[in-house]
Parts: structure tokens; C-alpha cells; sequence
């Protein structure tokens, strides 16, 4: 008889008034009775309906059932079968709208923990677990990936393990792309990715920092140097602004600048070059889970009021909700309903305040969602210092623009098919730099989807 | 890690720097940049590329110590290696195409203006070359200038050094008297190339300028670097760094790269404060 505890098991959590003003991971992890009592609220659907809610399809009531038996290597194995970066997913993915979206328990009460369980499992293997690195044999075939954020790392393991020769060129001084540059510490700890980068790395896979491909390579060239196939995986780096009156003012950051200097520049802690802007009363413009994390980073270095600001409603915020929870415990100021229109500044060129106007829901427009529309005559400015875009990014075009016959849409995303094939013959790509910003799990998903369709392309050819 | 394979003090405050990075100097035009960090807790700055040789594989950088990063690189004896160095970054200059150029170089500037000057020379166009600095311990160059160019102005502030003045009283003077150029291309601090600008507007001469904002990565990724051109907003890092003068918004440029001043000045005055107590 399974555990029938209509909730799941709590996540044991720093205190939001210390985590608040530390970088240390808010999330502090299952213990092993936790995880095992947890485990047994799974019912071991036959049908297995979490699964298809996994992009990744992981076999989750199989893993699920060896936590519950206590066996969490052979748990670990039954993940890594399909997921390559479980401590990371475990973490990150949004698994309300996924997998726990599909569980039976949560028809009636909440679903299975099935994210905090895949964390325990990947973090105890890395605790606990076998270190021992099987190498696979080369099949005497050069792969290149370019990007090493979640795309190209599960491209890069996956085709690894087929015996490939792998390189992977990052274009920034350090691989794990946006789990480095842009989730911060307290949601996902460094040393965890470095972890997985570390492994890879064990199996034999190249990474070459500082390369900027489109500009010291081409990917014509990376084919003269022997690659056969090409997977592209350069994410959407390029930070949207509003376009409003004073967003060039001092004071006024894109997110990716903001968390950048937080996290991979490290800019928070002392004896570092990087400087960061300290903030005394910060604007988040955006409710996704960038916009959580740029005002959340902003509040751990002392900012004493931090907004965030979004044009919809509570409900409609875009960030998960464990996300928004969070920040709210932190004393984060949610200003929905909201939306700027000026930025205003002094003599010295410093923000100092934003002039907004209060917004209600219309119509629901294409996509399903309703339309935020301006309350004439609601303008009010609000008095701050700060101001962080967060409204979302679009693909870098430096590959695009220097390589011949490869299709792009009209946002400059690359065009891919399921398997990631591109226009070019060889090329693949998957993440972000295809489908615009989207998760850490679908880009995995397309990482691994091409790593097939590579393998298959050279050994047909 | 990049090798340092050359090394020179041009002034008290100015360094060259030959680093071997072969395939960024296969691929390295006049007008891009590169980022450097020096060390695991350093920062990322950018720096134009002041020459490049494709056969020996090495860039050169000529830099002013200015913060703490350029300190640390200028500590960098031959041998030693700079952590990273990514390029060439940036939309390459255009030199071609021209008969008749203005050349303007503001202290370290003319560092990047040296190799531009002497790109359009051996194009075969006219050179004319206003060089301008503090004073004549900081001229640097000069012989180099003056061998790819057919008019040589140098000025300094205080007179000690070629003539007394601004590089725009010289190219005011030229505009004046009827001197025809293709094209200014104006490189150097901020205020100077403001100024340049607003002598050549006055002529309706067209200008061209080499921004150096702030930035973090150099690839379009932070949007640190943007600049209002014509109204619109630019990323220097990838629409740039050179831009028509004419269209850039200088005081709003001035106003961005003062962003971390006072981070900046606290960092001067703790490593002051560190070399006082070595002294003492």
C-alpha cells in the first residue's frame, strides 16, 4: 500500500530571511528517509502518464521505484539512460507544467515530488556514487557542437558515448552557458554543473573556451577541419529591450548583463574585478523566471526595495511558481498589473524613477492568454534607481550572418526539423538559438534528439 | 592561456603588449577588438586590436592604465599569459574606397588610429594625420605616423610637443582653408571625438568613430555596451565599434562609461592604499 499522504513532502528550505542576504542554495535537498517516504506516494501507473510529460521521456516511476527500494545507484542509472544532466533537472525544469503535471496523484491532491526526488537521486550519486568513467570506443568520427549550455552538453555526451570525437566551442571563458551566466548559485550551484562539464570531459569530450564561432571560425570551416557534422547550439543571447524613453540611462541594465556579472563574472563576492551596481530600490520589468532571478540576486546585495513589474496578473506570471514563492518570502514586491512607459532621469544621466501605467485584463488574445490592456489616464511613476529588463532575448545572429544556406525564420531562429536537421546538410541545431527563449529541458531534448540524427547522418553517409 | 611574446612601455602610462593567438590573427581586421581577462577573479574588457600578424600568429594590444585590469596586464612580463583573449570581435573598419583621409588620434587612441592610418596608405590613399597629447613624455608613434602619412600634425596640450593646442584647432584650420577629405575618422577619448565631430558637421564632412564602451562579453549577449545612434540603440559589440559620428549620442556615451566610477575609484584607492604600506 502506498504512502497516501495527500501532500507531498516539504522541501526543507533556508530561512527566507538569511537566504535573502546569501548566495548559498535556497532548496537544501531531500534527506534519504525524506526521498524514501516521499517515493512511496508513487503509484506505479502501468501506463506511466509522467513520462509523457518528460521531453526527455525518463523512465520516472522506474527510478522512482528503486529510491522507494532504497537502491539509488541503480536509480541514477535508470535517469542517466535518458536525462544527462539530472542534477541539474532535477533543479531547473518546470516540472509542474510537465511531468508532475501528468501524475494521477495530482488529479485529486499534489503529484509525486518527481523533480525533488530526481535531485536527491543525482546529488547522492554525486555524494555517494561510483566515479568509475567508462570510455567509449572511438569510432574514429569528428563531431563539433557550438555552445555549451544545456543543447550542446547533452548533444556533446550523447554522441560521446557512440564513440564519437567531440569538441565543443564556447564562445565565453567558461562551458555550461545560461546554468552559468544565468541561473544563479542559490538555484543552482556552480560546482554541480562544473560537475556534469567534468564527466563529460571524462569521456573524452574536447571543450574549447573563448571561441566565438562566426568569428574566429566559420562553421565551413569547422567542416575543413574534419567535423563531418555540425551541431549548433548558441542559445538566444540577445537581450529585448522596450524601447522606452531613458533606457539608456545609467542605472538600467538588460537581465543578461545584470545576472552576468552576478554569476559569471561572480561580481558579489570580494576580491573580485567585476563590478555590480548596488541599487537601492530596483525595478524587474517581467514575471518569468529571469525576472525572479535578476530581483532576487538584486535583494542578496542589499537592495532595500526590489519590484518586480509585470503588464498581466498574478496568474498569468510566466516563472514557476515555487520561483515566485520564493522571491515573495524574500520580500520581493510584486507590482503586476503594471507596465512602464518612461524612465526617468537626472541632470547626471542616473535613473531615477519610472513613469508607469496601470494595466487590466481584455480579451484573450492568440495565444490564450488575455491581452493586457492600459487604464487611461492611470499614469503614476514610482521612485527608484534601477531598472532590469527581463522581457525576454532572441538568438545571436554571428553564426546565421556567416554561414552560407542556412535558413533562419523571421526572428533570426534557426530553422530545424524534430531531429534538428537544418538547411545544411551536416548542420544541426536545438535549444534556444531554434525555438527562441524557451527551458533548459527542451534544449536538452534537442541536444539529444540531433546526437540521433548525427550519429545516423555520418554512418549513413 | 595566451602567450606574451613582446613587450614595450611606448610611455609612462601606455604598453604594448604581442600576444600569440594564431587563429584570432588569421582572421583579425583594423577595427575589431578583443576581450581580455587577466586572471580567475579578473574582469572582461575590451580592447581594439592595434595590429595583427597573420604569418607569426600574434595580436597587439596598446593600452593606457587606466583601472585595475590594465594595471594587472601592464605587471605581465614576456612569457607570461593573459587567462583569456577572445576575437576578433566587432564589424571590421571600412578603409577602402577613398582617396583623401583625415586621420585624428587622441592620446591612446592613436594606438588604433596608427594601424588605420597606415591600412588606408598602403591602399594608396592620401593620409593626413592629427595626433594629439597631454604632453611630450606621452607622444607615441610618431615616426611610425608620420612614415604612412602625407601630412603630420602633432599637438600637445601644453606646447611641449609639436604644437600648442587641440587636434580640432588643426582640423578646424584645415576645413577653413578649403582641405577636401573623404572622410574623418576620429579615434580617442569620448569629449575629443565629440568635438571632432561637431568641427566636421560644420563642414558636412563625413565621420567616422571608434567607441570603446563598457562591456562584458563582446558578442550581443549583455547589451552593456549599447549607444544611442541616430536615435536608435545600438550594441557597440556588434553593430560597432565604429560608428558616423555625426549620428552618435556622445553625452550619453560620456554619462554610461562613468557608470562604475565610484567602484572604480574605491578599487584606485585600495590598491593605494595597499602600495602605501609597502612603502611604509
Amino acid at each position: 500500500m502506498p504512502n497516501m499522504n495527500p501532500k507531498k513532502m516539504d522541501m526543507p528550505l533556508q530561512d527566507p530571511n538569511v537566504r535573502n542576504k546569501n548566495f548559498d542554495e535556497v532548496a537544501l535537498g531531500y534527506t534519504l528517509e525524506q526521498a524514501m517516504e516521499e517515493a512511496d506516494r508513487c503509484l506505479q501507473c502501468k501506463h506511466k502518464p509522467c513520462m509523457n510529460g518528460c521531453p526527455v521521456a525518463v523512465d520516472i516511476p522506474g527510478f522512482i521505484g528503486k529510491v522507494k527500494d532504497g537502491d539509488m545507484e541503480a536509480a541514477y542509472k535508470i535517469i542517466k539512460e535518458t536525462s544527462s544532466l539530472p542534477a541539474v533537472c532535477g533543479r531547473v525544469c518546470p516540472q509542474e507544467s510537465q511531468c508532475e503535471e501528468k501524475c494521477v496523484r495530482g488529479i485529486k491532491h499534489e503529484s509525486v515530488g518527481i523533480g525533488r526526488l530526481e535531485r536527491f537521486v543525482a546529488d547522492y550519486h554525486i555524494a555517494n556514487g561510483s566515479t568509475d568513467v567508462v570510455i567509449p570506443t572511438s569510432n574514429g568520427h569528428k563531431v563539433a557542437i557550438v555552445g555549451a549550455g544545456p543543447a550542446g552538453l547533452t548533444c556533446a555526451g550523447d554522441i560521446a558515448n557512440k564513440g564519437y570525437d567531440v569538441t565543443i566551442f564556447e564562445a565565453l571563458h567558461k562551458a555550461g552557458g545560461v546554468l552559468v551566466y544565468g541561473i544563479p548559485e542559490f538555484r543552482l550551484p556552480k560546482a554541480i554543473v562544473q560537475k556534469e562539464i567534468d564527466g563529460l570531459k571524462a569521456i573524452g569530450v574536447k571543450v574549447e573556451t573563448n571561441m566565438v564561432i562566426g568569428k574566429v571560425l566559420e562553421i565551413d570551416e569547422l567542416f575543413e577541419m574534419g567535423y563531418e557534422s555540425i551541431f549548433i547550439g548558441s542559445g538566444a543571447g540577445l537581450p529585448n529591450f522596450m524601447n522606452l524613453e531613458g533606457e539608456n540611462l545609467k542605472g538600467v541594465f538588460s537581465a543578461n548583463e545584470y545576472l552576468t556579472r552576478f554569476n559569471l563574472m561572480k561580481a558579489y563576492e570580494t576580491g573580485v574585478d567585476t563590478p555590480i551596481f548596488k541599487a537601492k530600490r530596483a525595478a524587474i520589468i517581467g514575471g518569468g523566471n529571469v525576472a525572479m532571478d535578476a530581483a532576487r540576486c538584486a535583494k542578496r546585495v542589499g537592495c532595500e526595495e526590489v519590484y518586480i513589474v509585470y503588464r498581466r496578473g498574478m496568474d498569468e506570471l510566466p516563472a514557476r511558481r515555487e520561483e515566485v514563492e520564493h522571491a515573495e518570502e524574500e520580500g520581493i514586491i510584486f507590482k503586476t498589473l503594471t507596465n512602464p512607459v518612461r524612465i526617468l532621469g537626472d541632470e547626471n544621466g542616473n535613473c531615477i524613477g519610472m513613469e508607469c501605467v496601470e494595466m487590466e485584463l481584455g480579451e484573450a488574445d492568440d495565444s490564450g492568454r488575455r491581452r493586457p490592456v492600459i487604464k487611461e489616464g492611470s499614469n503614476f511613476v514610482m521612485d527608484i534607481d534601477c531598472m532590469i529588463m527581463s522581457i525576454g532575448t532572441s538568438p545571436n545572429p554571428l553564426i546565421l550572418s556567416t554561414t552560407d544556406g542556412l535558413d533562419a525564420n523571421k526572428w533570426g531562429c534557426l530553422i530545424a526539423d524534430e531531429d534538428g536537421k537544418t538547411s545544411r546538410e551536416g548542420v544541426y541545431a536545438g535549444g534556444d538559438a531554434v525555438t527562441g527563449a524557451a527551458t533548459v529541458i527542451l534544449a536538452m531534448g534537442a541536444g539529444k534528439d540531433a546526437a540521433k540524427a548525427m550519429d545516423e547522418y555520418i554512418q549513413s553517409k | 592561456m595566451f602567450k606574451i611574446v613582446e613587450r614595450e612601455e611606448l610611455n609612462p602610462t601606455v604598453t604594448k603588449l604581442v600576444i600569440e593567438a594564431p587563429l584570432i590573427a588569421k582572421k583579425a581586421n583594423p577595427g575589431q577588438f578583443i576581450i581580455v581577462r587577466t586572471h580567475e577573479l579578473g574582469e572582461r574588457i575590451p580592447l581594439t586590436i592595434a595590429d595583427y600578424d597573420r604569418e607569426k600568429g600574434t595580436i597587439t594590444i596598446i593600452f593606457q592604465i587606466v583601472g585595475k585590469t590594465t594595471r594587472l596586464l601592464n605587471e605581465l612580463k614576456v612569457n607570461e599569459c593573459v587567462l583569456d583573449f577572445v576575437g576578433p570581435l566587432g564589424v571590421a573598419s571600412h578603409i577602402t574606397g577613398m582617396k583623401r583621409v583625415c586621420v585624428v588620434g587622441g592620446g591612446v587612441g592613436c594606438a588604433i588610429a596608427y594601424p588605420t592610418a597606415k591600412g588606408l596608405h598602403d591602399n594608396g590613399v592620401e593620409v593626413t594625420t592629427i595626433a594629439g597629447f597631454r604632453n611630450k613624455d606621452l607622444v607615441i608613434l610618431e615616426d611610425e605616423f608620420k612614415a604612412v602619412s602625407t601630412n603630420f600634425h602633432l599637438m600637445s596640450d601644453d606646447g611641449s610637443a609639436g604644437t600648442k593646442g587641440l587636434v580640432t584647432n588643426v582640423l578646424e584650420d584645415l576645413l577653413s582653408n578649403g582641405e577636401q577629405f573623404d572622410e574623418v575618422i576620429a579615434i580617442g577619448p569620448l569629449v575629443m571625438m565629440k568635438f571632432v565631430c561637431m568641427v566636421t558637421k560644420k563642414y558636412n564632412v563625413k565621420t567616422v568613430v571608434s567607441m570603446n564602451p563598457i562591456m562584458i562579453d563582446g558578442t550581443g549577449m549583455c547589451g552593456g555596451c549599447r549607444l544611442s545612434v541616430g536615435g536608435k540603440t545600438k550594441f557597440a559589440c556588434v553593430d560597432g565599434p565604429d560608428f558616423d559620428g555625426h549620428l552618435v549620442d556622445f553625452d550619453e556615451a560620456m554619462s554610461r562609461s562613468r557608470q562604475y566610477a565610484d567602484f572604480e575609484q574605491h578599487e584606485r584607492e585600495d590598491n593605494c592604499n595597499l602600495l602605501h604600506k609597502e612603502v611604509a
